[in-house]
């Protein structure tokens, strides 16, 4: 008996494989997917066409003043960038001391990258060194004063370097604050709830703005004299509490949507409310939200420019401030700052973006 | 409801003013001495009066203010810092003591003089509205922009007044207004309209933002007071005379002809005008409790007036102002010094 051989598939025909069937399938379907995909194609040509002149063809690329940017058609004024780099980065950081600033960008990324990578080990002492030994050696370098090293005032402290210093605490102390009132929102203890209730609702309930005015202008009237605690610890406090709020509410968005059973498997374990806490619930919810959190840091860090209206220079505020050089007033200078300004924060929002999708999928178990 | 806000806000402003009545009664040069620096509050950033130069330091004609301050107290005008204010902040930040004085293109009027508890202790700048036009129209005078449309910043007293004006000279006019002073610039540079109108010392500012620059003349005229002057806290008057003094020190060499080049040769000039200026003669300096040679340490480290003016926003610079009305009195312009004796 012969033994049956199935006839091996048949590719598929031409017409449907390829760029050409792709392009046929998607492109070129009716009439009027051809129309839109020749003016869709008119405007990414012309569009990518303004963005290399602008950037590239007609833009001047060295100088030492605006001299070098007032051709007749002028693109970007990248010297302007390459002069101020500096000052974008440190602020008026004093030149001598920036490599302290240097060490602790270091540090930093020696410290988060290995904890961004599941597949790193040691991850505890990780946590130790970016949550004990970090903070503190941040502090000592950045502020000086001690170990010989010359101290540098926050006001000298500019660009960059605020919008991160600014960011990474309001990042670093709102989760954590913003667990502890999500969860005190739903306590059964009186006080702590309405206590919760009121502080996420007076934060939720004002402007950003109004909260570090008040740091800024109202704070020191009260104060006795001579008593004047810095204006970036104030600033810090303000966007910390300002963004625990917000995170309190996504977090408790996660509370809720974990089903009552949870809390019941978690009794007839015989777990407390910490341990049933920190072992089922909050695993669970926090997941659940991982797209809400990184959203709330992701605004926060934009938010940071607003310091700029309490007379600190964050990166935006430091390049706008570099406008008023009458020694690199151009017409294209501030709309290269901008792009400037722009791209960097696009660069950080965006890695932070990748990375919550990273997460989500990695932790995206079971469903 | 209303009753309790009103309360609320006494009682806030009873509070307030208590602390700052602290700050006030407080001896300004003493506690200056005792920090080791002035502390200057400035603007985030006005062309020639406080911008940032390449390296971050502070340059422009109120930074040179307080660097005179800080050189007449302590002899070294290194010894100062800058804190930049919004113009919403600076009176309180004055107030609380932050600052010990503003130098922040502040124009003196009598409401801010008399009713926030400052004081201005001079003009050092002597700003006001003023026109921009395309130098081939071949306009030499405000008086000849009889029907031209205006560029200007919308909701502005630049709007009333260019109103008022025009009005009181029987011109026709139309006025093209804008919410941000960016947007003004670029429908002047595009040809919407005639004449683009502001403060002058920014007029030269934004003038550097047009495609080509020298194609623009900005008219001589000024039809707005805007003295622009450094402000203290009042009832410190010992510190007010040294702020006010520093200033005059400067309009003073100037019109004596001390410079910060020839300051130690001058100090043996037999013109007892300037031995007691530069306080070889006389006391002036204890009487403020500074030393007597605070103007020479102003002079050799700042400079005199015209040194400043020409370093920070003169003709050598690209803002490229004229002296017009900030020429000494006797060239024709307003600056005038009480003599030092």
């Amino acid at each position: 008996m012969a033994e049956w051989t199935p006839t091996p598939p048949r590719p598929a025909p031409a017409s449907s494989v390829g760029f050409s069937a792709w392009a046929r399938r998607n492109l070129f379907a009716t009439p009027g997917d051809v129309a839109f995909t020749v003016l869709g194609a008119a405007f990414i040509i012309w569009l990518g066409n303004v963005i290399i002149d602008w950037a590239f063809i007609n833009a001047s690329f060295a100088g030492d003043d605006r001299t070098a940017c007032l051709k007749p058609v002028q693109g970007a004024c990248w010297p302007f960038i390459d002069a101020k780099l500096g000052q974008f980065i440190y602020g008026r950081y004093p030149e001598a001391e920036t490599w302290r600033v240097n060490l602790v960008f270091l540090f930093g990324a020696v410290g988060l990258v290995p904890m961004l990578v599941p597949a790193a080990p040691f991850k505890s002492f990780n946590i130790a060194f970016l949550l004990g030994f970090y903070p503190v050696f941040t502090f000592v370098m950045l502020t000086g004063g001690l170990f010989g090293l010359a101290e540098v005032e926050t006001t000298d402290w500019g660009g960059l370097l605020v919008t991160l210093v600014v960011a990474v605490t309001g990042i670093a102390a709102s989760l954590p604050l913003g667990i502890m009132l999500a969860l005190g929102r739903r306590s059964k203890l009186p006080i702590i709830r309405y206590f919760c209730i009121g502080f996420i609702e007076v934060f939720r309930g004002v402007p950003l703005i109004t909260v570090l005015f008040m740091a800024s202008v109202m704070l020191p009237l009260f104060l006795p004299d001579g008593v004047n605690f810095d204006k970036l610890m104030r600033c810090l406090i303000g966007v910390a509490l300002f963004s625990s709020a917000y995170m309190a509410e996504v977090v408790r968005g996660g509370l809720q949507a974990i089903p009552k059973g949870q809390y019941e498997a978690g009794a007839a374990l015989g777990l407390g409310y910490w341990k049933t806490t920190r072992l089922i619930i909050l695993p669970q919810a926090l997941k659940l939200v991982i797209p809400g959190i990184v959203n709330t840091f992701i605004g926060l860090f934009k938010d940071t420019t607003l310091v700029l209206i309490v007379g600190l220079f964050d990166l935006l505020g430091i390049v706008q401030f570099h406008f008023t050089d009458a020694s690199w007033a151009t017409p294209e200078t501030h709309i290269t700052g901008y792009v400037f300004a722009g791209a960097v924060f696009w660069v950080f929002c965006f890695a932070m973006s990748r990375y919550s999708i990273f997460m989500e999928n990695r932790l995206s178990t079971g469903r | 409801m209303k009753m309790l806000s009103y309360k609320f806000r006494v009682v806030v402003l009873a509070c307030a003013c208590v602390f700052s009545q602290t700050a006030v009664a407080a001896e300004t040069l003493s506690i200056v001495q005792k920090r080791g620096h002035v502390q200057c509050g400035v603007s985030q950033g006005l062309p020639g009066f406080s911008n940032p130069d390449d390296k971050g330091n502070w340059v422009g004609m109120d930074v040179d203010i307080c660097r005179a301050v800080a050189a007449a107290v302590f002899g070294d005008s290194a010894k100062v810092k800058f804190t930049p204010l919004s113009a919403k902040e600076r009176f309180t930040a004055l107030q609380s003591g932050e600052v010990d004085m503003l130098a922040r293109n502040t124009t003196w009027s009598m409401h801010r003089d008399t009713a926030l508890g400052v004081d201005f202790t001079g003009v050092n700048y002597y700003d006001g509205q003023g026109f921009m036009v395309r130098k081939e129209l071949g306009i030499k005078s405000t008086l000849e922009l009889g029907g031209a449309s205006l560029c200007t910043n919308l909701g502005t007293t630049t709007e009333l007044n260019a109103a008022d004006y025009f009005r009181t000279n029987n011109m026709e006019y139309e006025i093209v207004a804008f919410e941000k002073a960016d947007e003004a610039v670029a429908a002047y540079n595009t040809g919407r309209c005639d004449a683009y109108t502001t403060d002058q010392s920014a007029l030269y500012a934004q003038r550097l933002k047009l495609t080509d620059p020298a194609a623009h003349v900005v008219l001589p005229e000024i039809i707005s007071k805007e003295p622009l002057g450094p402000v203290v806290r009042q009832g410190d008057d010992q510190w007010g005379d040294i702020v006010r003094w520093a200033h005059f020190a400067m309009v003073n060499a100037e019109e004596l002809g001390v410079t910060s080049k020839n300051v130690d040769k001058m100090k043996g000039d037999k013109n007892p005008a300037i031995r007691r200026l530069l306080g070889v003669d006389g006391t002036f300096g204890e009487n403020m409790g500074i030393s007597n040679d605070w103007a020479y340490h102003i002079i050799r480290t700042v400079g005199n007036y015209s040194e400043t003016f020409e370093r920070n926003v003169g003709k050598a610079t690209p803002l490229g102002i004229a002296r017009g009305v900030n020429a000494l009195w006797t060239q024709g312009g307003l600056q005038y010094a009480p003599p030092v004796r």
